[in-house]
């Protein structure tokens, strides 16, 4: 059984939720099992936000982990919390935008991601999230190209100039920059 | 409407009570649940209804219980703390015989405890919180969507018994987002009919009584009477529970609400290490399936009850199972979720020390 574990961590207000639940939204789509969770704990300004995501062929039992298969983390917090918690084998994926040193770890598969830049050089930031998202896809198939485009109209709209094109646009040029 | 939508578990519950024929909500914001009144303060003006934050759950509670007396549906939803403050009139509901609908999400205690998932208010709904010979119905989902199907038989439970009924969900099930499939709208005039009580202003009919209250201890006999021949009837036509491959089974898992889902996949993984285990699930918290346990219990080596709580329904497996079985328990509180692998490793124990 093929099931995809993941936690997304990353600062209040880089997006965080939000990619999590595209995901999650994405692999509804396929008609997969899928749960999204988020950590409404209290936190400090400029901690950490995380969400797990978990997408099973199976009914999912458990919507939350102590050891996730793969990680995004979108900042160094996100980096020290969640690095020692993966799965051997597993997938950690970083913004080395933000993410000035090297993980610990050498039994994972590390995949680093110029997200922020990327992002900028499609015209807005905001959609690093995105970016981070399309190599995470590009690395597991969690799910297509097409159900997660399916996702962000569900979430913005099918208009034309929406928010959802620029989202597809983020996470086509997150995933190439992993297949380069 | 037949397709899915990804839904957070506050507001699906809160959307499955509107499409129950709910039109009335009083209640104050709490975490985890606070999605809930949320989604109620924006929605129910648009199917005319109408919604109240109240100053407290002390006066939340008693506008249920006014609203109520008029025979419409009526819901609130809380979390521990709020729920606490609403037993006064969760008791003086239930002794007016008044049909309503409480959720509560549950979070860690006692006191202000935090806002993290918790089973610990499992006594507080199935004991009856409040004073006096009563039982308020207690359903406990396990998923988004059977919250959803729960909400809506919440109310037409309430309405054929005349009975407070509670959802006990929990922080994890309120906060976490899940693929649900909604139930039909219905028609608040198509609900069924309370006017042979309910309170909708006299004119020229007898005026109609609702009160908890008869000075006569011989008359206020016969009312708790009158209440206790309705819950056998709950009792016998209401109790629900799940089993998950019990027949094969070596041992038994115990769990409901977030807990018993997690369980399905401790089973998974457990049958995988060659642990024979089934799982039941208890679905109707009170009326509590004892019967339907023992019988899923018998030939088994043990029954390992597990719970976000230090053990409150293992009180009632027992009484189910008796002295038939060793009857184990696992928990974790505070908030703390237990994981499949923590919960494999009690089975391993037990497992052990019975062979």
């Amino acid at each position: 059984m093929k099931e995809h574990v993941l936690v997304a961590s990353g600062f209040g207000g880089q997006g965080i939720m939000l990619l999590g639940q595209i995901l999650a939204t994405a692999a509804m789509v396929e008609d997969k099992y899928s749960t999204w969770l988020p950590s409404y704990g209290p936190e400090m300004r400029g901690g950490t936000a995380n969400c797990t995501v978990v997408i099973s062929e199976e009914p999912i039992g458990s919507p939350v982990t102590d050891s996730p298969r793969q990680v995004i983390a979108m900042n160094i917090p996100s980096l020290i919390k969640f690095e020692k918690v993966i799965q051997q084998e597993g997938l950690l994926v970083l913004n080395s935008s933000v993410i000035d040193r090297d993980p610990e770890r050498d039994d994972v598969e590390i995949v680093r991601v110029e997200a922020n830049e990327i992002a900028e050089k499609l015209g807005n930031t905001r959609v690093a999230n995105m970016v981070i998202l399309g190599a995470f896809l590009a690395k597991t198939g969690a799910v297509s190209e097409e159900s997660i485009s399916k996702a962000l109209e569900m979430k913005f709209g099918s208009k034309k100039d929406s928010l959802a094109e620029l989202n597809m646009k983020a996470i086509r040029a997150g995933a190439e920059s992993v297949r380069k | 409407m037949t397709e899915k939508t990804m839904v957070k578990g506050n507001e699906a519950m809160a959307e499955a009570a509107i499409r129950a024929g709910c039109r009335l909500y009083f209640g104050y914001p709490i975490t985890p649940q606070s999605e809930f009144t949320e989604y109620m303060a924006k929605r129910l003006p648009e199917v005319g209804g109408s919604f109240l934050q109240s100053e407290s759950e002390v006066s939340a509670v008693n506008m249920i219980y006014g609203a109520a007396c008029t025979g419409r549906r009526v819901l609130t939803s809380t979390s521990g703390p709020g729920f606490s403050l609403m037993q006064e009139g969760m008791s003086y509901i239930a002794g007016a015989e008044l049909p309503s609908v409480f959720v509560n999400v549950v979070r860690g205690g006692p006191g202000l405890g935090d806002i993290q998932p918790a089973q610990s208010d499992y006594f507080q709904a199935t004991k009856g919180g409040g004073h006096g010979d009563y039982h308020a119905v207690v359903l406990g989902p396990g998923t988004i969507q059977e919250a959803v199907e729960l909400i809506s038989d919440a109310f037409d439970i309430a309405d054929r018994y005349r009975t407070p009924v509670i959802v006990l969900a929990d922080g994890m099930l309120g906060q976490m987002m899940e693929p649900v499939i909604f139930g039909k709208y219905r028609d608040p005039d198509s609900l069924p009919d309370h006017s042979e009580w309910s309170l909708t202003g006299a004119g020229k009919r007898e005026p109609h009584k609702v009160t908890s209250f008869n000075i006569d201890p011989y008359e206020l006999e016969k009312m708790n009477m009158r209440y206790q021949a309705k819950y056998k009837e709950i009792i016998k036509n209401e109790t629900r529970y799940e089993t998950i491959r019990t027949e094969d089974a070596d041992y038994l898992l115990v769990g409901f609400g977030t807990m018993g889902r997690i369980l399905g996949s401790v089973i998974r993984q457990a049958r995988e290490q060659g642990i024979k285990v089934g799982l039941f699930r208890p679905i109707t918290l009170w009326p509590f399936p004892y019967d339907q346990l023992k019988k899923s219990a018998k030939g088994k080596k043990y029954v390992l009850d597990v719970e976000m709580s230090t053990g409150q329904m293992v009180e009632d497996v027992r009484l189910a199972v008796g002295d038939s079985l060793p009857v184990h328990f696992y928990g974790r509180t505070g908030g703390v979720v237990p994981n499949p692998e923590e919960v494999l490793q009690a089975l391993r124990k037990h497992t052990e020390e019975a062979e």
